[in-house]
């Protein structure tokens, strides 16, 4: 590891297709990059958005499995995510996603780790949804949240 | 600008005027050919398009035939922040997910594979 650089985190928003393509890589090799994905203690340490602490209710990572979680931000408030594990290999993970306040919207989420040169790691996460608008909402989920931290941040960013 | 950023959050916060931005974005229409889909009176359409006007993400011709709406490129660069600020979430993830995989042994992938399968308490 390279003390001081960050590998750069691309998104991709496809503008004809409901999906989101989130690619980065990561200086461990790629059974860790799996464990640090699947195992219950490791998996809440770095989930989540910042000051929120995620509760893992349900966790059976296998092909079949299934999961439930809490969220809890810093002011208490707690939501729900839970979905499916489809697939679970040593270099593909895929699974169902859900926010229990909008149980309609599901989430196909296919993580692909590729093993690079040097015992490093490329993650590619491709999250596709019913449609357009809910893919924008999805975008759009972190600016209302951004709205109710405040607009001092909001005006930094734009 | 808060004032402004709000009503462009308010106004999106409606699902048929994000429908009618994302229709918008394929080229200008006017309010009879935007209520056309909707279950909802030309009348309440016009209420959506002035609320989506008074954000300032859609402009309305003076053709005094037609008026059609046309949506303001700002809107574009809206959704670039959008995508830009879910990318900085995703990247402050895996920076604590950096520092998980640094605090990691490689040993004991067994006990690790018992514990994926167990239910957490």
């Amino acid at each position: 590891m390279t003390a001081g650089t960050t590998n750069p985190t691309t998104v991709e928003a496809d503008p004809n297709l409901p999906t989101i393509r989130i690619v980065r890589e990561f200086d461990a090799p790629r059974e860790r990059v799996h464990r640090a994905w699947t195992d219950p203690e490791l998996l809440p340490q770095w989930l989540g958005p910042k000051g929120t602490e995620i509760t893992l209710l349900t966790w059976d990572a296998r092909t079949g499995g299934s999961y439930r979680y809490s969220a809890t931000d810093c002011d208490g408030n707690v939501v729900y995510f839970y979905g499916s594990f489809h697939e679970i290999r040593p270099d593909r993970l895929v699974q169902t996603f859900t926010f229990e306040g909008y149980p309609d919207g599901v989430s196909l989420d296919t993580l692909t780790l590729e093993e690079l040169d040097g015992g490093r790691t490329r993650a590619t996460v491709v999250g596709l949804v019913e449609n357009l608008q809910t893919r924008d909402m999805i975008l759009a989920s972190g600016m209302s949240k951004g709205v109710i931290e405040g607009y001092e941040k909001l005006d930094a960013l734009l | 600008m808060a004032d402004q950023l709000s009503r462009v959050f308010a106004a999106l916060a409606d699902p048929t005027r994000r429908d009618i931005v994302a229709r918008l974005s394929a080229g200008d229409a006017t309010v009879s050919e935007l209520a056309e889909p909707y279950d909802v009176s030309v009348q309440a359409v016009s209420k959506h398009l002035k609320v989506l006007g008074d954000a300032g993400l859609i402009s309305r011709s003076q053709d005094a035939q037609r008026r059609p709406c046309h949506l303001e490129a700002e809107v574009f660069d809206l959704m670039t922040k959008w995508i830009e600020r879910y990318r900085r979430q995703a990247e402050d993830r895996f920076s604590r997910l950096d520092a998980v995989l640094a605090a990691m042994d490689d040993d004991r992938p067994e006990r690790a594979e018992r514990r994926a399968q167990g239910a957490a308490s």
